[in-house]
């Protein structure tokens, strides 16, 4: 399925981005999709060179845009406005907090082309407006499982319904880390490396205990206990306990869950009554942090072995 | 894998009654279920998950299992949303 973004969403972005836009015509039109990522200045066009015109993008107007305007007839504006507004423009900007002529409102209010005038300088605006376009195309995948910080390590839960995916991570929350959400992460590919993950807006921090039912994890346990997006850094997944699947005992090799084709360390934790899975969690996040520091103790206490034995060796 | 498309044309949508309706359903079934919504893909064993895809009159579904008896799962779930969860409801 195509993404679709409206202007609606650029003004509410999630990120908390102030382009301090300021509509300057009617919200007819507001709910309009855009479906191009780029942006165009029409400089060009605004000079009576249509072709190739790109007007299924956003088309903002800098400085020299409006100072070309400003120099033209009446007449002649009429004109290229007629012209520009045939198209079935989405949104319209005036950088550098510029007005435009009268003209042009009336042109964009009949055309139901929202336009809008920012105080940002040009390139900001660009920078800032791509960056919340960017998030709201990115690839997205929604996972069944249990988002928490640990020791600052984005741990993604996941395991068949009822593995206790969620006990565990109510115990993680009891222990002072946080939830970002339970049962359905959505999952955000912001760049080559990056894997965002957050709830869905609309039942973000709640999660449902069996034997209790819905709880409000804000509520109960504090704002500190909750945030709302993290990075994902490790994929530990819990495993019924099964004599016959061989775990891994040395954590020598890493392995990795692949999330949108980028790869995640991932871990299995095998569950079975008696193991305190939240502690074996809370050890794993804080392994990882060593890794990311350069240490790794499965394969450090192997080459210390290895040098015992070498050491060993030539005593002989 | 078998999938099936359903509109829902209750006017109060899946709301927490109905998703514990349609979860407590699903459990019984030993196949993995699924309701999507658009791009959003939820788990139909999960109450938080079925509840995140906020749907509302004249959503547009898509059922879908994938193992054993993923036949009769969706079947049974498609029949329960089109019905407005009605003869379970009033259990």
């Amino acid at each position: 399925m195509k993404k679709q973004l409206r202007i609606r969403d650029i003004l509410e972005n999630t990120q908390k981005i102030d382009l301090q836009l300021n509509l300057i015509t009617g919200r007819e039109g507001i709910d309009k999709a855009i479906t191009a990522i780029e942006i165009n200045r029409p400089g060009l066009t605004l000079s009576g060179f249509f072709d190739y015109f790109a007007y299924d993008r956003i088309q903002i107007f800098g400085l020299g845009e409006t100072a070309y305007i400003k120099q033209l007839s009446r007449e002649r504006r009429e004109e290229i406005y007629a012209r520009f507004f045939s198209y079935d423009i989405v949104c319209c900007v005036y950088t550098h907090n510029e007005y435009p002529d009268e003209v042009f409102i009336e042109y964009a209010k009949k055309h139901k082309v929202p336009t809008f005038v920012t105080q940002h300088p040009t390139t900001r605006f660009i920078s800032l407006l791509t960056h919340i376009v960017e998030a709201a195309f990115a690839e997205s995948v929604t996972i069944h499982g249990t988002l928490i910080d640990v020791f600052g390590i984005g741990i993604l839960l996941i395991g068949k319904s009822g593995v206790g995916k969620s006990e565990t991570a109510l115990e993680l929350i009891e222990r002072g880390h946080r939830l970002i959400a339970d049962d359905m992460v959505e999952i955000k590919k912001i760049d080559e490396s990056l894997l965002m993950g957050s709830g869905s807006e609309l039942i973000r921090h709640h999660m449902e205990i069996r034997g209790i039912g819905i709880l409000n994890v804000r509520d109960i346990f504090g704002v500190r206990s909750v945030r709302n997006r993290k990075r994902i850094e490790l994929v530990a997944e819990l495993q019924e306990w099964d004599a016959n699947t061989h775990y891994d005992r040395l954590g020598i090799e890493e392995q990795v869950y692949t999330i949108l084709d980028i790869e995640v360390p991932y871990i299995i934790v095998p569950v079975r009554p008696g193991r305190n899975i939240p502690i074996i969690i809370e050890t794993a996040a804080l392994n990882q942090r060593l890794k990311k520091m350069g240490v790794f103790s499965a394969q450090e206490l192997d080459k210390r072995i290895q040098e015992w034995i070498a050491r060993e060796n030539d005593n002989k | 894998m078998k999938e099936k498309k359903v509109k829902v044309k209750s006017d109060a949508g899946v709301h927490a009654r109905p998703a514990s309706i349609l979860v407590r359903e699903a459990m019984k079934f030993p196949c993995d279920i699924y309701i999507i919504k658009g791009q959003m893909e939820a788990n139909g064993k999960s109450i938080m998950s079925v509840l995140g895809l906020a749907i509302t009159k004249g959503s547009s579904l898509i059922i879908r299992a994938n193992g054993e008896m993923e036949e009769e799962a969706v079947d049974r779930i498609s029949a329960l949303i089109e019905n407005d969860f009605a003869e379970l409801a009033s259990k």
